[in-house]
């Protein structure tokens, strides 16, 4: 375990419940982790198992008034921000807490101009020096965007994805944030593209010792710049692990499938394993494990009660029956 | 982000209770016209005009809702008056529904300059007051229910025509009007038999959705002289002829007043509620 | 840009032509004699023949068309029978009145309007969104004319607080305003309560609110400049339509001397020139009116500005 860290974010049993129509939903439940200083964090698992909701949870910014933070405590530098009020909210995001969403054509305001975007966690912070234009200039050649002092007074739909996505980026990075989530954020773009992204991402780390918290659900991208995973089913955490644990000797049957779902240049397989079935309706989640329906190592237990969080070895821990010696 | 769109707020679909009693009421008296309606509308009682209502000093049970100028009984006239406002309301919606339903089909299924011509006339439509029409028209035809069926006819199709094309739009591109296309079925055929059937579920719900607007519209020609001429019995003609005497009637007016707003009130709520029901991907906003 | 407000101006002048000429057509091809139409009921048949030939009516239809045009480029468009003046004179001479009346109600309905639209979707389910949600229903289910002579029943006969008809004092403006805005406030509540819900649920007000953006800015810069479009097409687009019909009717009901009451009165006169002008008056203000909200949206969204 990396104890010479401290911690910067640490999680402890946090549930975010959507109240809606036909019911409650439990789109967090009972979620804890932790991310250490400079760390880079990947959080994977399928569509609508709850990564978003997580990261949105721990910016206190899950939409009104359907879903709600019920319980748990969530620690930003020691300090939890469950206990902070709006305001003081406020001044952490877009300076110290920040984040970057998936899709850049929707997160961008289509009708403002990149440079006036670009500005204002600078403006709302109070952390302009100079020349604000001038500020906007050197965050999009920091994020290596061809041409920022004309680039600058663009208007969205005149950049492409991938500038899109780094322009997005610089207003995630604009004043070094402690804590950077990345909302897939390479979803929506072309895999050299994409590749070019993560690098960038990876230098910017470099250069301000962010901790990330990447969120995908394409391991590959987790293999180029992570050092810790997390995996998600169904709302839950099911494991976490260093990254190279979690590559050579992953423990939970949903991880193993994770993996063994990804082509791997240079060897040949007849057919790409996939893991048969569908995750669990969120309004009706099995009592027992939620993977056990899809699992083949499920026995008797894992229809009856959800199995309790083992610690397998330093920093590399799951939830599941097989684990748990009696 | 996708998992919020789409969770909706709380409360949502519940059926509108007061709106299915407004038009309990409205269909009663348009069915039941004749039987409930306790004097000819039409026959006034000269030795009882302008009897207040029966809760007020000099009312009687008589009649309930008072007389007007001409002794006739407020209440039957309401009660007949449903039957004017339907009639024109249902009058006005079929003609431009109608019409609005073959030249979005034709602008959905055809395409390309016929499409183009036919949507940017809708557009110059909803831009021109219909008001100007009604004058136009009742000018030279003179005023009438006719007149203003015809006028609200000839106004009201650009939306059904955009709605309709937009259907077609997406139903043109399904297998069942392929396989119809390639077992050599005739445009107009493919049109009518295949297509047409699909959208009539909207039809029905834009047209439940437009009764309240059309029967307020109506009402204000006929109020304004333009439409219904008198004897008839309609709601928007008797408040026009109750306001010369609002001074010392102020029944005259109220009365045909309420039974609009409870009939439109009663589609307004009905058709809000269906929309929500049958088209929750709000195409029809 | 420029091509595109180009574009929009033939398309306007060319709506202006096309109605202008559908008025002339509708007029002469009629089952109705427009003699007949025109002259007062105790005229002589040599008032007949005096007004066929002032008009041209002997003549074949295309040429009178012709001349009809001619007319019209030359800024006259028939004389009033009933004041004996150019029917465009009588017509501005109440113009002004029906502005002042239609400014008013414009300010009330798009003020009142907006603010309960923006504040129900920022808070749905408060009080605020409830009295909107009522409001809305109200405003689209009580006809204004209906509205306009409770006011009066109330206010002026009962209570006498207000003046029923006419018009000098700023409390003469209360009741029409009222009555001319009910419907406006309803149609714009909700329209841009629905708007705003959209945009306040969107990634790039998230993302606002990610960067730290205060949240009265949020709303008014990010999510209302969005959902300003829709909204804007309604305010101007059907206002200028909206503003005739309820201007009839609201002038009618409380004797405004507007054009509205002028239409009104020329038409149960039969003054038709009156009535040919105000329908060409009408369009015109319209299709003005719609240009207004194409050049604004370019203004707006410059994705249009840019093509």
């Amino acid at each position: 375990m990396q104890t010479n860290q401290d911690n910067i974010l640490e999680l402890q049993n946090v549930t975010t419940t959507f109240f809606t129509k036909q019911g409650e939903v439990k789109a967090v439940d009972d979620v804890s982790f932790r991310v250490g200083k400079g760390e880079t964090v990947g959080l994977v698992g399928e569509s609508g198992c709850g990564k978003s909701v997580t990261s949105l949870s721990i910016m206190r910014l899950v939409p009104q008034p359907a879903g709600k933070i019920v319980s748990g405590k969530i620690l930003f530098r020691n300090e939890d921000l469950m206990q902070k009020t709006e305001e003081e909210m406020r001044h952490l995001r877009g300076d110290r807490l920040s984040m970057i969403l998936q899709d850049p054509m929707v997160a961008m305001n289509q009708l403002l101009t990149v440079g006036k975007q670009l500005g204002e966690p600078y403006v709302f912070h109070d952390k302009v020096k100079g020349s604000l234009q001038g500020m906007c200039i050197d965050l999009l050649r920091k994020v290596k965007v061809p041409a920022p002092e004309s680039r600058v007074n663009d208007y969205p739909f005149q950049f492409s994805g991938g500038m899109s996505q780094r322009a997005l980026i610089a207003m995630g990075i604009a004043n070094n944030p402690d804590l950077l989530i990345a909302d897939e954020p390479t979803t929506a773009l072309d895999v050299t593209i994409a590749t070019q992204v993560l690098k960038l991402m990876k230098e910017i780390q470099g250069e301000t010792n962010s901790s990330i918290i990447l969120i995908t659900h394409d391991l590959a991208t987790v293999a180029q710049i992570c050092t810790r995973v997390l995996v998600m089913y169904a709302g839950r955490i099911v494991e976490s692990a260093p990254i190279k644990t979690f590559y050579k000797n992953p423990a939970h049957p949903y991880s193993v499938g994770l993996i063994q779902s990804v082509p791997v240049l240079g060897r040949s397989v007849e057919r790409l394993a996939s893991i048969s079935g569908q995750p669990p309706s969120l309004f009706a989640m099995p009592e027992g494990c939620r993977f056990a329906p899809r699992c083949d190592k499920a026995h008797k237990k894992c229809f009856k009660a959800y199995p309790p969080k083992t610690q397998l070895e330093d920093d590399h821990s799951a939830a599941c029956w097989l684990y748990v010696k009696d | 982000m996708k998992l919020f769109n789409k969770k909706k707020r709380r409360g949502g679909v519940r059926p509108p209770v007061f709106g299915f009693f407004c038009l309990g009421f409205f269909f009663t008296a348009v069915i039941f016209a004749n039987l409930i309606s306790p004097y000819d509308p039409n026959e006034g009682d000269l030795f009882n005009t302008t009897m207040p209502p029966a809760w007020q000093e000099d009312g009687t049970m008589a009649h309930i809702l008072g007389t007007d100028m001409l002794g006739r009984d407020i209440l039957s006239r309401i009660i007949h008056g449903s039957r004017m406002s339907l009639l024109i309301s249902v009058g006005c919606i079929l003609f431009y529904g109608s019409l609005g339903v073959i030249l979005g089909l034709i602008s959905g299924f055809r395409g390309g300059r016929t499409d183009m011509f036919i949507m940017r006339l809708a557009d110059l439509w909803l831009s021109l007051p219909g008001i100007i029409l009604l004058f136009m028209l009742a000018s030279i035809y003179g005023p009438s229910a006719k007149t203003i069926i015809i006028t609200f006819g000839i106004m009201g199709w650009p939306n059904y025509a955009r709605i309709v094309r937009g259907e077609c739009l997406s139903l043109k591109q399904r297998d069942f009007v392929r396989l119809a296309r390639v077992a050599g079925c005739s445009e107009l055929r493919i049109m009518f038999s295949h297509i047409l059937p699909n959208v009539f579920n909207t039809i029905i719900i834009m047209a439940t959705i437009e009764v309240g607007g059309i029967i307020v519209l109506t009402a204000t020609m006929s109020f304004l002289g333009l439409g219904t001429q008198p004897p008839s019995c309609d709601w928007g003609l008797m408040l026009a002829e109750g306001r010369q005497y609002i001074t010392y009637a102020w029944w005259l007016v109220t009365f045909p007043g309420i039974a609009i707003v409870i009939t439109v009130l009663g589609f307004n709520l009905t058709g809000d509620w269906l929309r929500e029901v049958m088209d929750p991907k709000q195409k029809l906003r | 840009m420029q091509g595109y407000i180009a574009k929009r101006i033939l398309i306007a002048i060319f709506t202006i032509f096309a109605v202008m000429t559908v008025v002339f057509f509708v007029f002469r091809l009629g089952p109705a004699d427009p003699v007949a139409v025109m002259l007062s009921p105790n005229a002589t048949p040599q008032d007949a023949e005096n007004l066929t030939k002032k008009f041209g009516l002997d003549k074949p239809l295309i040429i009178q068309y012709g001349n009809f045009l001619k007319n019209v480029s030359k800024g006259d468009f028939g004389t009033s029978f009933r004041f004996n003046e150019p029917a465009l004179k009588v017509l501005f001479e109440r113009f002004p009145a029906t502005l002042k009346l239609g400014l008013a109600a414009f300010f009330v309905s798009v003020s009142m309007g907006l603010c309960l639209g923006i504040l129900s979707a920022v808070k749905p389910d408060s009080i605020i969104d409830r009295l909107g949600r009522l409001l809305a229903l109200a405003g689209m289910s009580l006809p204004s004319f209906w509205v306009g002579v409770m006011l009066i029943l109330f206010f002026g006969v009962t209570l006498r607080w207000l003046p029923i008809a006419g018009r000098g004092t700023a409390m003469h403006y209360v009741m029409p305003t009222l009555c001319m805005s009910l419907y406006p406030i309803a149609l714009i509540t909700r329209l841009s309560r629905s708007s705003m819900l959209d945009a306040l649920k969107s990634d790039y007000v998230t993302m606002a609110r990610i960067k730290g953006v205060p949240e009265f800015y949020v709303i008014m810069l990010h999510a209302f400049k969005n959902a300003a479009i829709p909204v804007i097409t309604v305010i101007f687009g059907l206002f200028g339509a909206l503003m005739v019909g309820s201007a009839v009717v609201v002038e009618y009901i409380f004797s405004w001397p507007g054009i509205g009451r002028l239409v009104m009165e020329s038409y149960f006169a039969r003054d038709y020139p009156v009535v040919q002008i105000f329908v060409i008056f009408v369009t015109f203000v319209v299709v003005s009116l719609n240009l207004i909200v194409d050049i604004v949206y370019a203004y707006i969204d410059p994705r249009i500005r840019y093509q």
